[in-house]
């Protein structure tokens, strides 16, 4: 085995399983050697799974030897800390599940299990995935591979970084308002969110269920159609699960894009965009000219609200999902409780880390008497017109393309002292989760400027259920690119 | 929007959340900053319109049938709880 094979794409290191260039276990050793000795530097995992690792290549190996095995046999991925995954302690990068051993697996985990993907291990994350800078884990802040004074983003901050320094070729995540996505451009990886209802969300701890969907961070936009093969479909277990067929994502890339019409978010070009982070947009859009899409601006009156909308209907629905944890069934309890009362204020209180505490507290306010109306009525009729602005616009045009965060990564402990300045890194990348859309952020060029360049990530946001689509667009631009192909020095 | 030091701590009762006396002014400060932050949704004339009940338009919770599935899993599930005995889960005396 070369030393080089942590270069390859997950559907090279799928073809060089089958052609028996290299095993299983040997794959899978590797990785965790790249795991081990990375964790010190960038704290991309809660957990490392070596020997139920070891013991699921062993099978893929034998599945392989046999050519049985799914799509993804004896192929090494890493789980965001979120998916419940039986056996394996999954704590959500909080104290309040610091202990907590899931009994069954989550079905994106299943599903990956059964098309032969063998687990690596559970990456790190904004506690309960509040948090677009993966400082706000009770494990301590990931930190960014091309420079570890940054933040890698968040809130699946642990498997962009897992992905760019190319410790598993997958990491699962979740994106509820920029999770997958934002993480994915300041790591500069092709991060993936679905449709909401496309991804089962069944053993996916919720936080605000009618915005979380879960997805892919992969190298590439083939990777990730690959994956999510596997990974969407419908799911009884899940109530807000589509019973749609799953296309063949892989089956259709390659298709050209003359005359895909491209809209650029006119919003989304505006004052708070780093000049250095548009030249790379720019750029991206030209190559996309060349590819033969037609290029057009359209404008989205009432996105500038999807921030303000976000921060009234996630924290209601995150205080309503949280209160589960009660200190009875499972999670953290307090020493002595006096009585019934203090045993749940004080497990709670001990538990959650300060900004779950911060959107319990405004997810509780907004939904109590006399708030209702004036704050989560009135931000899901606002949420109607986010969404009625995207349906006019893809009247209009097939895809929507703009940047994926106002800027390049940024220090850590830069932005925690004021959570609204946090909240704006989510900006251009809400708007997708209000409508349910399916988004995604791929690798574009290097913001330069104060010393060595960092990643930029072009969004594309699709209607419902165009996935096939959007990673046909991501992908041929992948092919007359390289930048997805850049990995830090350190890692390379 | 100002919030008192009195409407946290019923926020925070409210939520079952307990919180150290230093906590309280911090989440004076940045509840007030979110709650005029979120006021920006009053620049929008949403006299007309309904509000958003599900993602994807034109669709609805669906219904299964009222079957029981369920396996009986509890010894499993209480693994994790804090406090067990007999099948059951313990909490500090609630009826005197």
């Amino acid at each position: 085995m070369t030393v080089s094979v942590h270069r390859r794409t997950l559907a090279q290191l799928a073809a060089g399983l089958r052609a028996k260039e290299f095993s299983s276990v040997e794959l899978t050793r590797f990785f965790l050697d790249r795991i081990e000795a990375s964790q010190s530097k960038l704290n991309a995992f809660i957990s490392v799974t070596k020997e139920q690792a070891m013991a699921a290549a062993e099978l893929a190996d034998r599945d392989l030897a046999a050519s049985r095995g799914g799509a993804l046999a004896g192929v090494p991925i890493a789980h965001k800390d979120l998916f419940c995954t039986a056996g394996v302690k999954t704590t959500c990068g909080s104290r309040m599940l610091d202990n907590f051993v899931s009994p069954y697996d989550a079905t994106v985990v299943a599903k990956l299990k059964a098309a032969g993907a063998v687990m690596l291990g559970k990456t790190n994350m904004d506690e309960f995935a509040m948090g677009s800078s993966n400082e706000t884990s009770y494990h301590g802040p990931v930190r960014n591979p091309w420079n570890p004074e940054l933040v890698p983003g968040g809130s699946s901050g642990g498997s962009a970084a897992a992905v760019a320094a190319r410790l598993t070729p997958l990491a699962t995540a979740t994106d509820t308002g920029g999770s997958i996505r934002q993480p994915a451009a300041l790591c500069g990886v092709t991060g993936f969110k679905p449709t909401y209802g496309r991804v089962s969300r069944y053993g996916m701890v919720a936080f605000a269920s009618s915005l979380d969907q879960g997805g892919t961070i992969t190298a590439t936009a083939e990777d990730a159609a690959l994956v999510m093969r596997e990974m969407a479909g419908f799911d009884p277990n899940d109530s807000t699960s589509v019973d749609k067929p799953v296309p063949d994502y892989v089956a259709s890339l390659g298709t050209p894009l003359a005359g895909l019409k491209i809209g650029l978010l006119k919003e989304f070009f505006d004052k708070g965009l780093d000049p250095e982070s548009e030249r790379c947009i720019r750029a991206a859009l030209a190559v996309y000219e060349k590819l033969g899409a037609q290029l057009r601006e359209v404008s989205l009156p009432y996105l500038p609200l999807s921030v303000p909308a976000y921060y009234v209907v996630a924290p209601a629905e995150c205080s309503s999902n949280l209160a589960r944890f009660d200190g009875v069934r499972f999670g953290h309890r307090c020493k002595d409780p006096r009585d019934l009362m203090d045993l749940y204020k004080r497990s709670r209180g001990e538990g959650f880390g300060a900004e779950v505490k911060r959107r319990i507290m405004t997810g509780t306010y907004v939904l109590s008497a006399g708030y209702y109306d004036a704050y989560y009525l009135k931000a899901q009729k606002v949420r109607q017109l986010i969404t009625a602005d995207f349906t006019r616009a893809f009247g209009e045009v097939d895809v929507l393309m703009g940047p994926t965060t106002p800027t390049a990564a940024f220090a850590i402990g830069s932005k925690t002292s004021d959570p609204i300045t946090m909240y704006l890194n989510d900006i251009y990348t809400i708007g997708a989760n209000l409508a349910g859309l399916p988004a995604m952020s791929i690798p574009c060029g290097f913001a330069l400027g104060s010393g060595q360049g960092l990643p930029v990530g072009l969004q594309i946001v699709g209607p419902h259920f165009s996935e096939a689509k959007l990673l046909n667009v991501a992908h041929l631009y992948q092919r007359e690119t390289d930048w997805h192909t850049r990995v830090p020095e350190r890692y390379s | 929007m100002a919030l008192t030091r009195e409407q946290i701590e019923n926020i925070a009762h409210l939520a079952r959340l307990e919180l150290q006396p230093t906590e309280v002014p911090v989440y004076q400060t940045s509840l007030s900053a979110i709650l005029d932050f979120v006021g920006e949704l009053d620049r929008a004339d949403t006299a007309s319109v309904s509000p958003m009940a599900h993602p994807l338009p034109g669709l609805s919770q669906r219904l299964r049938p009222d079957v029981i599935t369920e396996e009986d899993h509890h010894e499993l599930y209480q693994e994790n709880a804090p406090q067990v005995a007999a099948g059951l889960y313990l909490v500090p005396k609630v009826i005197e």
